[in-house]
């Protein structure tokens, strides 16, 4: 077998060598959004896109996202792999019609007559203080809309396997990019230096083409004392905080919120009888829910403790209070010791 | 067009604009004055979009009352092509009649006519090229007879039988038919402008040779995706027209309510540097001719132009909708500019090529044709039998494969037949 090449990325170069990839190899793949052409975006995600591959493949849009997702949904039902940069996931609403009244359901109303091969990019998530307008994290609002798919990477390589995997599918993907990850892993911490991906594993990506399969979780630990199901940037948190305890827990990196690996949940449950579920969103009708209600159907019969829930408070992402609105290792800390107390 | 009453005092009262008449009323419209020589003469359609600026407060007109195709617009269409369009007008019209009586008696849910506005969907379409892609709204229907579609396939999806090739996903009227140049109709209104112009800025860069022609009616122009539309259009000089169909009613929401009484639809256009043509929605030779000016612009790199077509809705809004609850009953018949059949059927009469007698029988063909295709239709089935579609296949076409959650429910839904 031929030596696969690697290289220690970021997140952002990851996500950008997705984008180059593709853009090399299928010239029906646009990448658009607000200050994502010349600039390259504000996170530097689309940087040099527009020098290697033309004006025409890589442009500025006005600050309009109704207008971005609409025009997107009009070139993928033209043949087009359109690649829409929303700038900031708060920012998703006004083209929240256009995603779910009009994307995810452009194939089922025509019956298959047209279809919508759209890529949405978002950074989602707090810890860089953004206040409540560049913090959120509105996955639930997505995966409750039949026809998207909606996915989060936690690192570097899955970022990129999963950025190509979402461009080549053939219907409209939702990608939510943890800001908080774009550099390296947050282990939960806001005042321990940071960390660079460069020495993570998962920070070495191979060059060129590969995909990561869309509803497959990561094993991000193997235990059996309990069940972590987790994604963004709470699977480093948990991680750590795990680790802290001297649990043995078994860690899941969903990836793929819709569809969702429920095998691979069902299985780890099984085994370990525990389940504490952790987002960063807000706890009210939050992703955990469904989480919670998937392995209550399936796994009843083998938990030995309430299922917990890890979550951002139900408030607006506070300014100040950005690291008391976190769930940080303190709120992990108290559910994975409340579930292995409970008999 | 009515200009807003001056305030009475220096203070500001909040305004609601009203229509002029109401049930009970007797429609009076002598002061929309329909006068002979105000159409614009015809520019370059390459012409600077300001060279437009007048077209969108004026009214491009090429039949008069009395039959006479004047002026630089008129297309000078063969005889030929005046009786196709004839024919289209009065099938999609036959067409209509049927469908709403065959609602009445209970073999499908919905339906929605175009009675009136049959010289915007067929001249429009006979205007452009069948690979161009239209994103109509449901008062199109006319663009499909025009364009060839199966009439029969048609019925069946209102019918939502198995011969629906929908497969009864979506409500009647919402055809997709995308071997037709035919999007897939949201029923969301306004949503699909902004699409239409995404595929137009595909066929640019692809560089193939396709506009897109996108619709609303007058009512969705004050949704946000309007905007949106005119705005990116412009910013990417995307091949394409958008059409406003100005029929005067939002269901029971009169024009002025959508934007006010300053302005016409048209010139909403200006604003954003686009070409802005106003038409006689019921004179199927200026759609004709505005059509095929702004779809050369389009083609030729210049851009995309607004279109408003002033016509008249003369039919309710849909079958659940009772026009007389909230505008004069005979409010049609005062409209001023007529009806769009009879204005053609004059006009031919006048170039010799038609008669009252030849029109009578066309009606009375047309009435037999769509009898007897909606008797094949209705053979495969309606809403109010159990010979509509399978219940499995609203698990089908979610996803490209469906996902094991959704393998799952299916397997549950299962379970409820036994």
């Amino acid at each position: 077998m031929a030596e696969v090449k690697t290289q220690s990325m970021t997140m952002i170069e990851a996500i950008r060598d997705a984008l180059d990839v593709t853009m090399s190899q299928n010239s029906d793949v646009l990448v658009f959004g607000e200050d994502v052409g010349y600039f390259g975006g504000v996170f530097r995600c689309t940087a040099g896109l527009q020098e290697k591959h033309g004006l025409h493949r890589c442009f500025d849009t006005p600050i309009s996202e109704g207008g971005i997702v609409g025009i997107a949904i009009g070139m993928a039902a033209n043949g087009l792999r359109p690649v829409a940069e929303i700038q900031f996931a708060d920012y998703i609403y006004p083209a929240y019609d256009q995603i779910a009244s009009e994307a995810a359901r452009l194939r089922y109303r025509s019956n298959g007559d047209f279809t919508c091969p759209l890529t949405i990019r978002t950074p989602v998530g707090g810890g860089i203080y953004g206040g409540q307008t560049h913090s959120q994290s509105p996955e639930a609002l997505f995966t409750h809309i039949a026809g998207l798919k909606t996915v989060i990477p936690s690192n570097p390589y899955d970022a990129k396997g999963m950025l190509i995997e979402a461009i080549e599918d053939n219907d409209p993907v939702l990608f939510l990019e943890p800001k908080r990850l774009y550099n390296g892993p947050f282990y939960g911490d806001p005042h321990a230096p940071a960390k660079s991906w460069k020495g993570h594993p998962l920070g070495d990506v191979p060059s060129g083409h590969y995909s990561v399969p869309m509803g497959k979780a990561r094993k991000i630990a193997e235990g059996d004392d309990v069940t972590i199901l987790t994604y963004g940037t709470m699977v480093w948190v948990a991680e750590a905080t795990a680790q802290q305890l001297g649990l043995s827990a078994d860690i899941l990196d969903l990836r793929s919120l819709l569809p969702l690996d429920l095998d691979a949940i069902t299985e780890s449950v099984k085994k370990t009888g525990r389940c504490v579920v952790m987002h960063e969103a807000t706890r009210t009708s939050g992703f955990s829910a469904e989480l919670a209600a998937q392995v209550q159907e399936h796994c009843f019969y083998h938990l030995e403790a309430p299922i917990e829930r890890v979550t951002g408070w139900d408030t607006p992402y506070p300014h100040a209070q950005e690291w008391a609105y976190f769930p940080g290792p303190k709120r992990v800390a108290l559910a994975l010791r409340k579930i292995m107390d409970a008999a | 067009m009515a200009k807003a009453p001056k305030p009475a005092s220096n203070r500001s009262r909040l305004y609601v604009p009203e229509p002029q008449f109401r049930p009970g009323d007797t429609p009076d419209y002598s002061h929309i004055s329909v006068p002979a020589n105000h159409t614009p003469g015809r520019p370059d359609p390459l012409c600077e979009h300001h060279e437009t600026a007048e077209h969108a407060l004026k009214l491009i007109r090429v039949l008069r009352f009395n039959g006479d195709a004047v002026g630089e617009w008129d297309p000078k269409l063969s005889n030929d092509a005046l009786l196709k369009a004839m024919n289209d007008m009065m099938m999609t019209r036959a067409m209509d009649e049927r469908m709403f009586n065959m609602q009445r008696q209970g073999k499908m849910s919905f339906y929605m006519k175009s009675t009136g506005e049959e010289a915007v969907s067929v001249g429009h379409s006979m205007a452009l090229k069948n690979s161009d892609m239209i994103f109509p709204t449901y008062r199109q229907q006319g663009i499909l007879i025009n364009r060839g579609a199966s009439i029969k396939e048609m019925m069946c999806q209102c019918l939502s039988n198995s011969g629906d090739p929908l497969d009864g996903k979506s409500i009647p009227v919402l055809y997709s038919f995308k071997k037709h140049g035919f999007f897939s109709i949201s029923g969301n209104l306004g949503t699909q402008l902004i699409q239409g112009v995404g595929w137009a800025m595909a066929c640019a860069y692809k560089n193939e040779d396709g506009i897109a022609s996108v619709f609303t009616g007058e009512g969705a122009t004050a949704e946000g995706d309007f905007h949106y539309a005119l705005n990116f259009a412009s910013t990417y000089r995307a091949p394409c027209i958008i059409n406003v169909v100005n029929n005067q009613w939002a269901i029971s929401s009169f024009q002025g309510i959508a934007a006010g009484e300053g302005e016409t639809f048209a010139a909403r256009g200006s604003g954003y540097g686009l070409a802005t043509l106003r038409v006689d929605g019921n004179d199927i030779l200026a759609v004709y001719a505005a059509t095929k000016w702004a779809a050369e612009r389009a083609r030729k790199g210049g851009g995309a132009t607004l279109i408003e077509h002033f016509t008249y809705r003369q039919a309710g809004h849909s079958t659940s909708d009772d026009p007389s609850k909230y505008r004069p009953k005979d409010e049609a018949e005062h409209w001023p500019f007529g009806d769009p059949v009879e204005r053609l059927k004059v006009h031919l009469i006048k170039l010799g090529v038609w008669s009252e007698e030849q029109h009578e029988e066309l009606a009375k063909s047309c009435k037999l044709k769509i009898r007897e295709t909606y008797k094949a239709a209705e053979a495969m089935g309606d809403l109010s039998e159990k010979t509509h579609v399978n219940d499995y296949t609203m698990f089908e076409q979610v996803y490209e494969h469906p996902p094991e959650h959704l393998e799952a429910q299916r397997r549950s839904f299962t379970q409820e037949l036994d």
